[in-house]
């Protein structure tokens, strides 16, 4: 398609719409089922509603609700950046595609080993950068005063469970013995301290993360409150509305939200991405697996 | 008789959550050791700022852990505990 040609600018339009409509949704719906209450608290995820399964209710929470939404505006995001391929770049928008597509993979390279970029590199990249989208957009969410999906521990902890299948399966790749021999080492009297350490991965995954992104919210709301009760102490006395009006409340908190919102979510989501290929390259133990793949060959070779 | 017990429920939560945040002592003074061996390493080879700099936010991000563990028992028992408490104590009168 041209670049510069009607068709191609209004699809750009439409999928430039897909990524902002999602969030201005999640306004809406707040805006929409937010009983109007004085002062400032901090609470959980609202529920929305509550879907009557078989065994048990499944609660739609607001957490839900909006991990969905920023699905949804990744991926049109993701369709933007790559409208308008071509072989030589013409667009700004496949400068940064490429870009990110060759940071994960060098991070990948640089942090997971050979055989991660060569052999699963298709499998491995795009899941690294997935996941660190999600979290990084996720926190980025309360920029806009919705909920921010990462400080629900469900979240954070599904994730965190997915990480750990992953590292159990890099752990398996060399065989049931082989993963059930890790547990003994370097001693047999050890087993239960690993046990215990390989659950703990997960549990401390999720509440790194979790803990991280709440502790920022809950901050910034308590210096909020201070704040406006500062103000209505030293400032209450000027007459009129002018009284009511919490004027220590304007830009203060803006610098805390820089730190936690911005800094603290963008940390987390590289910092996550990056414990996830640490554990995985370190569960998978390449020498064994190498060792086992030439016996195998070897097997076959004798066999023909 | 029943105000005094829920008031000793919600103060002990309080200060329960009030002590367990004594843990993050821990995070704090490892952290500082963390980021001034990272000072150091970068004044003694500027060239690998940009390792030293991952590697230390990566050990940082670990240190907090028990920090974060510690937030997360306080979070607990200031929002969750002392309904649940409550509940506990008026079911065991009735």
């Amino acid at each position: 398609m041209e670049i510069r040609s009607h068709r191609f600018r209004v699809v750009d339009i439409l999928l430039l719409c897909g990524v902002i409509l999602p969030p201005v949704l999640g306004m809406v719906i707040k805006i929409l089922t937010n009983s109007p209450s004085g002062g400032i608290e901090i609470s959980g995820a609202r529920i929305y509603f509550t879907l009557d399964l078989p065994f048990q209710s499944l609660p739609i929470t607001e957490a839900q609700v909006n991990s969905w939404l920023v699905v949804i505006s990744i991926f049109f995001l993701c369709l933007y950046l790559t409208h308008g391929l071509a072989v030589k770049a013409v667009t700004k928008r496949q400068l940064l595609a490429e870009w990110i597509v060759k940071t994960t993979e060098n991070m990948i390279s640089g942090n997971m080993g050979d055989y991660f970029i060569k052999v699963a590199r298709g499998a491995f990249a795009p899941f690294v950068a997935g996941i660190m989208a999600l979290s990084a957009f996720s926190s980025l969410l309360s920029l806009l005063g919705l909920y921010a999906p990462t400080s629900d521990i469900n979240v954070s902890a599904g994730w965190a469970l997915l990480v750990f299948i992953l590292i159990t399966y890099y752990k398996m790749k060399c065989g049931l013995p082989h993963y059930l021999k890790s547990f003994a080492e370097p001693v047999a009297f050890l087993t239960p301290l690993n046990v215990i350490s390989e659950v703990a991965t997960p549990v401390s995954m999720a509440f790194r993360h979790y803990g991280n992104i709440l502790s920022g919210s809950v901050i910034s709301v308590l210096v909020a409150s201070a704040l406006q009760g500062l103000s209505s102490m030293l400032l209450g006395w000027l007459p009129g509305f002018l009284g009511d009006i919490p004027f220590l409340q304007i830009g203060i908190p803006a610098i805390l939200s820089l730190y936690f919102d911005i800094f603290g979510s963008l940390l987390q989501a590289f910092i996550f991405a990056m414990l996830t290929m640490l554990y995985v390259s370190g569960g998978f133990a390449i020498d064994d697996w190498e060792l086992l793949q030439a016996k195998k060959k070897q097997k076959l070779q004798t066999q023909q | 008789m029943l105000e005094l017990a829920i008031g000793i429920i919600l103060g002990c939560c309080a200060l329960g959550a009030g002590m367990a945040m004594i843990a993050g002592i821990g995070p704090g003074i490892g952290e500082g050791n963390a980021v001034a061996k990272a000072c150091e390493a970068i004044g003694r080879q500027p060239e690998c700022k940009g390792a030293v700099t991952t590697t230390m936010l990566m050990g940082c991000a670990i240190a907090e852990t028990t920090g974060l563990y510690a937030l997360v028992i306080a979070i607990l028992l200031i929002f969750l505990a002392p309904g649940r408490f409550v509940n506990i104590l008026l079911e065991s009168i009735r």
